[in-house]
């Protein structure tokens, strides 16, 4: 299962997507996440749908991959759609004591389910595109102007580099170290869920173990390749925004005018409609 | 001026209790005195807490020497301002591949050294190219890390090193978690890189067939250099090898047990080929 996690990995491909300027990606999903919540009806989510889609297919990131990322969150998923199935008020549709289906539930439960898919599509799509590394320095200098105020940015996006390294790495252990567990005996598949969590402690205890001596080699290793924090350090690719940074702007903007001034527009034919 | 020259080297580990008292007091290096020739390749053997590990660390700045003087192409380890200078004239591999590569892509890994020297950005792109081509590790310069195999991360690590243009590349056993095709691969680079590129190179490690081809050997038992000489001279003497519980290459091995049981064959055997050369010239002399 560990497997599944899509967030934080990198997909190598060759597509306009992954040649943008991180910051127009970190913005780019901000906004796109953002606007799923500036709309509450059917015809907004199909253009948010179909611009997702579009950038998937840009993306060059096979579908599977993708679509991989959302198995973690089925359990999230299913419990925000029973809460809002059941606990709607509304038009009933059906009832049996206290639990009923209303209309409004079903609609509210459906967009929740969409909202929650294209939240996490949305987001590992700009992981699956942009490199650590690129994340981390679209981070640094689209927040540099925090340093101003002693926010340690430089420190911050180094940390996050090498967590996002690290993560297949330790994932990779953790399954090692669970085998070796299962090997003399071990059950993590069986029994209550308070067994089960202690059945994780001789996982865990080795995991941290040995990420702590990861951790001071790995800091060995950087201070004997001569780092010494942020202060004259260069870069091999600095970011500079050009004209393709420009028009993934502009659609942007075009993007979030359309949704919006779209969903509104529904809105107000719809009460029409219906008044 | 050599380039690395140590004088009565001493480290003493401390061991402190919770109130910072001194429990104890591990001399890992005691007294070496050694030197290393620009443009050599020079091994550094000894079994597990020989000290030979310590002595790396100290050639890198990262620990300070507790007595003696260790001078890197003639800049004082001990200076605190020399740090960096040492660290990027002597630049250093780990053993273990995982825990030294920093960025999640090849070519972005080797250019972290250089970054953190403010190299400008063309030259960096100009030494990344060259440094992969160096360890013969250019079409994977798009690759995750992640997926490459022992030997290939190594390659990766002393590229990045590489990259900081440093006059001596430092290997603290690097090839102690590769199989045996990683290790041929690591070493067959060092060699390239020692030959082509004038780079002096200390190979620190515990597998005999590793340091055959090496211009000299340096042999540490507790924390004292115990031999040193050409390869030739040192594995002549596989007795004295056997007390520092150290083994021989399995030819000269082989060699030395046909010595001992009456057969005239010459001492320091180092290579199969030598050892079926010398058995036939036995042979006919029977």
């Amino acid at each position: 299962m560990i497997r599944d996690i899509t967030i934080g990995q990198y997909y190598p491909a060759d597509s306009v997507l992954h040649r943008l300027d991180p910051r127009v990606k970190l913005v780019g999903t901000l906004a796109f996440l953002i606007s799923l919540f500036l709309f509450n009806n059917f015809i907004g989510y199909v253009v948010a749908g179909a611009f997702l889609a579009t950038m998937i297919k840009i993306s060059k990131v096979p579908f599977k991959f993708i679509v991989r990322g959302l198995k973690t969150i089925v359990i999230l998923m299913l419990f925000t759609v029973t809460f809002n199935l059941f606990l709607t008020d509304g038009q009933i549709l059906w009832q049996w004591r206290f639990i009923k289906i209303t209309v409004e539930g079903i609609e509210l439960a459906v967009f929740m389910a969409l909202r929650l898919t294209f939240l996490i599509i949305g987001s590992s799509l700009m992981t699956l595109t942009t490199t650590p590394n690129q994340l981390t320095d679209g981070l640094e200098t689209g927040l540099a102007p925090l340093k101003k105020i002693h926010m340690p940015v430089h420190e911050i996006a180094m940390m996050m580099s090498i967590a996002l390294r690290f993560i297949p790495i330790l994932l990779e252990e953790t399954d090692k170290i669970m085998k070796a567990q299962q090997a003399r005996g071990a059950d993590f598949e069986e029994g209550k869920l308070i067994e089960r969590a202690k059945a994780l402690v001789p996982v865990l205890v080795p995991l941290f173990v040995s990420a702590f001596r990861r951790a001071n080699d790995l800091a060995m290793a950087m201070e004997a390749r001569c780092y010494r924090g942020g202060d004259g350090r260069t870069r091999m690719k600095p970011l500079k925004y050009n004209r393709q940074d420009a028009i993934a702007y502009l659609c942007l903007t075009g993007y979030l005018v359309f949704v919006v001034g779209i969903s509104r527009l529904a809105e107000v034919f719809l009460a029409q409609w219906l008044g | 001026m050599e380039m690395i020259e140590a004088k009565n080297l001493v480290y003493e580990y401390i061991r402190r209790d919770e109130e910072g008292n001194v429990e104890g007091i591990i001399r890992a290096v005691d007294g070496v005195t050694m030197e290393v020739k620009r443009g050599d390749f020079v091994a550094i053997l000894g079994h597990n807490g020989s000290g030979k590990s310590t002595i790396a660390k100290q050639i890198n700045a990262i620990l300070e020497p507790t007595e003696g003087t260790l001078f890197v192409n003639g800049i004082d380890v001990a200076e605190e301002e020399n740090i960096w200078d040492v660290r990027q004239t002597a630049g250093m591999v780990f053993q273990n591949p995982d825990n030294q590569i920093i960025a999640s892509v090849v070519e972005e890994d080797v250019a972290f050294g250089p970054e953190n020297l403010g190299v400008p950005t063309e030259e960096i792109w100009e030494r990344v190219a060259e440094s992969l081509q160096a360890v013969g590790m250019t079409e994977y310069r798009y690759h995750s890390p992640n997926k490459l195999s022992g030997g290939q991360k190594q390659r990766v690590a002393i590229a990045g090193i590489m990259a900081m243009k440093p006059k001596c590349i430092v290997l603290d056993e690097p090839t102690a978690m590769l199989d045996p095709n990683g290790r041929k691969e690591v070493i067959k680079t060092l060699h390239e890189l020692n030959e082509k590129e004038q780079v002096t190179v200390l190979l620190i490690t515990h597998y005999m067939d590793e340091v055959i081809h090496a211009d000299k050997v340096i042999v540490m038992d507790d924390g004292k250099v115990v031999m040193q000489g050409t390869p030739r001279e040192v594995f002549s003497k596989v007795a004295e090898l056997k007390k520092h519980r150290l083994d021989v290459p399995q030819v000269t091995e082989l060699a030395y047990e046909l010595q001992q049981a009456g057969v005239p064959l010459p001492n320091g055997i180092l290579t199969v080929e030598e050892f079926t050369e010398a058995l036939l010239a036995v042979k006919g002399k029977y």
